[in-house]
């Protein structure tokens, strides 16, 4: 099969940006995108031109590190997939397919396809944690945990923090990302000492990275490989405004 | 240069104790004065990182990912031992340990397995301090599963993403070090060598990624956890950016490379489907808790599902060869990985393989849904059938599984003494970019338990027992001659490489080279093909220098320039591979010499054999030195490993 690209080439961030039209021929439905692009690169490289930036590694759907906005869509039309799960089969031959960075305020193009996403590390560094030394933990079993409750962690706990959340809301938000995590330690005993502190550090992080707001559009739902609840946003509300209606030193 | 492995003397249940009750500390003024360097972010990157900071001491850590929570460590699926017992089924630290011995073909350290065993049930609480959503049973309590070369269930599990999960416990707990000011964070920079002075390494210089400059960090001590070299085989399960460099890198500064044969092929990936593959995907091990492995008895049948005229389903149970069970009826289809790998080979090699390539073999969950319901199967194992469905296209719940063995896992690595020190002074390798614990077979669910007791448990003791000496020691000018002088080396490399302008490009190279490790030196070796797979690699080194095409500049963004890097080095550590698989002349774990066999089981030639290699690096295409670290089993009888 064939397909025919449009994709975003862009040298560095201080520099604009373009669509450049590209064919790639003798496909196999089989083959995944990010081999697609591999195959272009390859091309490109033979040819002496710069091959396309992109972000990847795992390949396997859970580093998070892919990152295309394909057709309009954070990591293309598949639901539920990482880009690097995305399979040419979705495609059908000679279709054109724009490939485009994630757009947002707070991650800055690095170059073509690449984006900096640093500031999600840095709503964690703000409070995305337990503070334990290692060495100080108990016997493990000495706190049981309601089955559905860890449940529930574990659903939030699965982001890979790729930002197709931020990538796909108008409002460039960050706030299924972050209220992953605020859920995530809220619903274990482990996250209770630390629960109001961390609900006020990190949406404070986050306003301070440039992210957007929360107008309940839901396509950060939508389009996370994870499908990320937006119900962990309506908890971290109520996380944010329980502390700060308590808090004394916020 | 004699190797001593420093293993503390007394009985093997007091020595890690007295090792720590004797070691030597550094006091927290002290500490806040000491800068060690930490390579790689995985589970024993991010928790020495963050355990070290806690300490006191200031950390520099470095990943080339964008972020520390990407390292490949996320992608484990299965699970992290324990000898909890929480089971009550008879677990202890001892038969940990001597399961992982076992597991290893005895080729491990008794002292080192040991000691993992009897750290590994605090990794389980310091996790779950952490908040890490392990499985919990309806009480409350944290559940467990079973795992290849264990008759116990001690395996913790987060669903099927363990390792993503215990490496975001770590990552966090990173994060609020760099929260903190006491680690800084460098992302996106890969380190290109290693700065020796005196004898002692002293700091790294890596190239910014983003903007392509050479850099120089300056240490009082060094980390490799730099992760596992399976890449060299181009296709297997790791990411697609792990890579050998920073250990290839020590290995040409003087730390010696241990056992570099030794790799682990898992038996259950997806197989592989055509030329534009750029890598494999594993299905966790976890599955053959309730997965059946077969083919069909006759070549027959197993023709006509190649060929699409017959379906699994038209086989009868009684026309199917579960030859894991029939071979292996102790352990059945959870019988260790090499094991595993091997008769899947076997079965494909005598023409029974299921997929039109012919190297495939079913994984069957039709029992499991009949015993427990497909609801059960499903919740068991969270991502992992979907993933299956999405990559194949086939939904594992109504047909089994297509799988096959692929390149997984390295037990080989940086040579490594008690204190995981290298033989370079203050410059440490640890998790997979070790040789240590894992012998000449690692068990399944056990790398995460080592990178972690490695990260937070062992080396945060060993290390101050080097530090303590080095209180004295002034941060060293990065514009001293050794800095200058690795620095200019880096950056002529890169500049060779920009300079070729050949016709090939570095995948071209990687591939090639793959073909020749997979053939040679992958799940069956003998003498005659190794020697031949050194020539081959010897002419792929030269070609390489001559032909290769590396478009951009140096000092841009260029993944083509890093992948170049990356590839020069693999290609050397090949040859390495191959001297050491040739020189083993005996089956072990992994490690299967055609030559060396029982009727298709590996024949262990202990009293040749029974040492861990651990070469010293003597120039490119030169021969390695061979250094004898002899394997002493003072606790355990060696014996012949049976699973049957």
């Amino acid at each position: 099969m064939k397909l025919n690209l449009k994709v975003w080439r862009q040298k560095n961030a201080n520099t604009a940006g373009k669509l450049v039209d590209y064919s790639v021929d003798n496909l196999n439905p089989d083959m995944s995108f990010l081999e697609m692009v591999d195959v272009l690169n390859d091309q490109l490289v033979k040819k002496g031109e710069e091959p396309v930036g992109f972000d990847h590694d795992c390949r396997e759907g859970i580093c998070g590190m892919c990152s295309m906005y394909i057709d309009g869509r954070a990591h293309g039309p598949q639901h539920a997939a990482t880009t690097c799960q995305l399979y040419l089969r979705s495609f059908k031959d000679g279709d054109t397919v724009h490939v485009e960075p994630w757009r947002s305020k707070a991650f800055p193009i690095v170059k073509d396809l690449v984006t900096d996403r640093s500031a999600f590390d840095r709503i964690i560094a703000a409070g995305g944690f337990v503070s334990v030394n290692t060495g100080q933990a108990q016997d493990a079993n000495n706190l049981p945990v309601d089955k559905h409750d860890a449940e529930k962690a574990m659903d939030a706990a699965a982001c890979i923090g790729c930002g197709a959340c931020v990538a796909a809301c108008p409002n460039g938000a960050a706030m299924l990302f972050v209220s992953a995590k605020i859920s995530q330690l809220a619903l274990l005993p482990q996250g209770q000492p630390e629960r109001d502190l961390r609900a006020l550090r990190m949406v404070e992080q986050m306003d301070e990275e440039g992210f957007g707001n929360c107008s309940n559009i839901g396509a950060c739902e939508a389009e996370c490989p994870k499908e990320i609840k937006l119900t962990n946003i309506a908890r971290m509300n109520r996380d944010f405004l329980a502390a700060s209606l308590v808090s004394e030193t916020e | 240069m004699a190797i001593d492995s420093k293993i503390p003397e007394g009985k093997l249940q007091d020595k890690w104790e007295e090792y720590k009750e004797h070691a030597k500390l550094v006091n927290p003024a002290n500490k806040r004065k000491i800068e060690i360097i930490v390579v790689g972010t995985g589970l024993a990157g991010a928790s020495a990182a963050a355990t070290l900071a806690e300490q006191g001491y200031k950390v520099k850590a470095f990943c080339f990912q964008d972020s520390p929570r990407r390292a490949h460590s996320i992608a484990a699926q299965g699970g992290i031992n324990a000898a909890k017992n929480y089971k009550n089924d008879g677990d202890s630290v001892y038969r940990l340990f001597y399961d992982t011995i076992k597991g290893g073909d005895f080729r491990a350290r008794e002292a080192n397995v040991y000691r993992l065993a009897s750290v590994s049930a605090n990794i389980i609480d310091q996790a779950t301090a952490q908040g890490v959503p392990f499985a919990r049973e309806y009480g409350g309590l944290l559940d467990n599963r079973s795992f290849g070369g264990t008759q116990v269930s001690r395996t913790f599990y987060a669903r099927g993403q363990t390792g993503q999960q215990l490496l975001l416990g770590a990552y966090q707990s990173l994060e609020r070090q760099i929260g903190l000011g006491n680690v800084e964070m460098f992302n996106r920079h890969e380190m290109v060598d290693v700065v020796v002075i005196d004898g002692k390494a002293r700091g790294i210089i890596a190239r910014n990624l983003i903007t392509g400059k050479i850099e120089r960090y300056f240490g009082h001590a060094v980390i490799l956890a730099s992760g596992g070299y399976g890449n060299v085989f181009y296709l297997s399960t790791n990411a697609m950016g792990s890579n050998v460099t920073a250990a290839w890198k020590a290995h040409k500064k003087g730390a010696f490379f241990g056992n570099p044969c030794y790799t682990q092929i898992h038996p259950t990936c997806i197989p592989v489907s055509g030329d534009y593959q750029s890598k494999l995907t594993l299905m966790s091990e976890s599955l053959r808790n309730d997965g059946r492995v077969w083919v069909p008895k006759t070549k027959e049948d197993a023709k006509a599902i190649r060929e699409g005229k017959k379906r699994a389903e038209d086989i009868k149970e009684e026309d199917r060869d579960y030859y894991l069970e029939r071979k292996y009826p102790s352990f059945g289809n959870l019988c260790p990985r090499d094991i595993a790998s091997r008769a899947a080979k076997e079965a494909c090699d005598d023409g029974r393989g299921i997929v039109p390539s012919g190297f495939g073999v079913f994984l069957d969950f039709g029992d499991a849904i009949k015993r427990l319901g497909v609801e059960t199967v499903k919740a068991r194992y969270g991502e992992l059938f979907p993933m299956y469905q999405n990559i194949t296209n086939e939904d594992p719940l109504k047909t089994p599984m297509k799988i096959y063995p692929a390149v997984h896992y390295t037990m080989g690595g940086l040579w490594v003494d008690y204190e995981l020190m290298t033989t370079v002074k203050g410059l440490y390798a640890l998790g997979e970019a070790n040789f240590s614990d894992h012998g000449a077979n690692r068990l399944g669910a056990s790398a995460l338990m080592q990178g972690l007791a490695d990260g937070y448990f062992v080396l945060p003791y060993t290390i101050n027992n080097y530090l303590s000496d080095e209180i004295f020691t002034k941060a060293i000018p990065l514009d001293h001659p050794a800095f200058e002088e690795a620095a200019k080396g880096a950056e002529e490399r890169m500049k060779k490489f920009l300079s070729i302008n050949g016709k090939q490009s570095v995948e071209d190279f990687h591939r090639k080279l793959g073909k020749i490790m997979w053939e040679y030196c992958g799940m069956a070796r003998n003498a005659e093909g190794l020697t031949k797979a050194r020539k081959l690699i010897g002419e792929l080194r030269e070609e390489f220098w001559k032909d290769v095409k590396v478009p951009g500049e140096l000092n841009d963004f260029n993944p083509e320039l890093d992948k170049a890097g990356r590839v020069a080095d693999f290609i050397e550590l090949g040859e390495l591979m191959v001297i050491d698989a040739l020189n083993r002349n005996e089956s072990c774990g992994g490690h299967f010499r055609e030559e060396y066999q029982d009727q298709g089981e590996a024949k262990r030639d202990d009293a040749n054999y029974l040492y861990v290699a651990a070469w010293e690096f003597t120039g490119v295409g030169a021969d390695p030195t061979l250094h004898k670290e002899d394997l002493k089993y003072e606790n355990i009888k060696l014996q012949v490993r049976s699973y049957k």
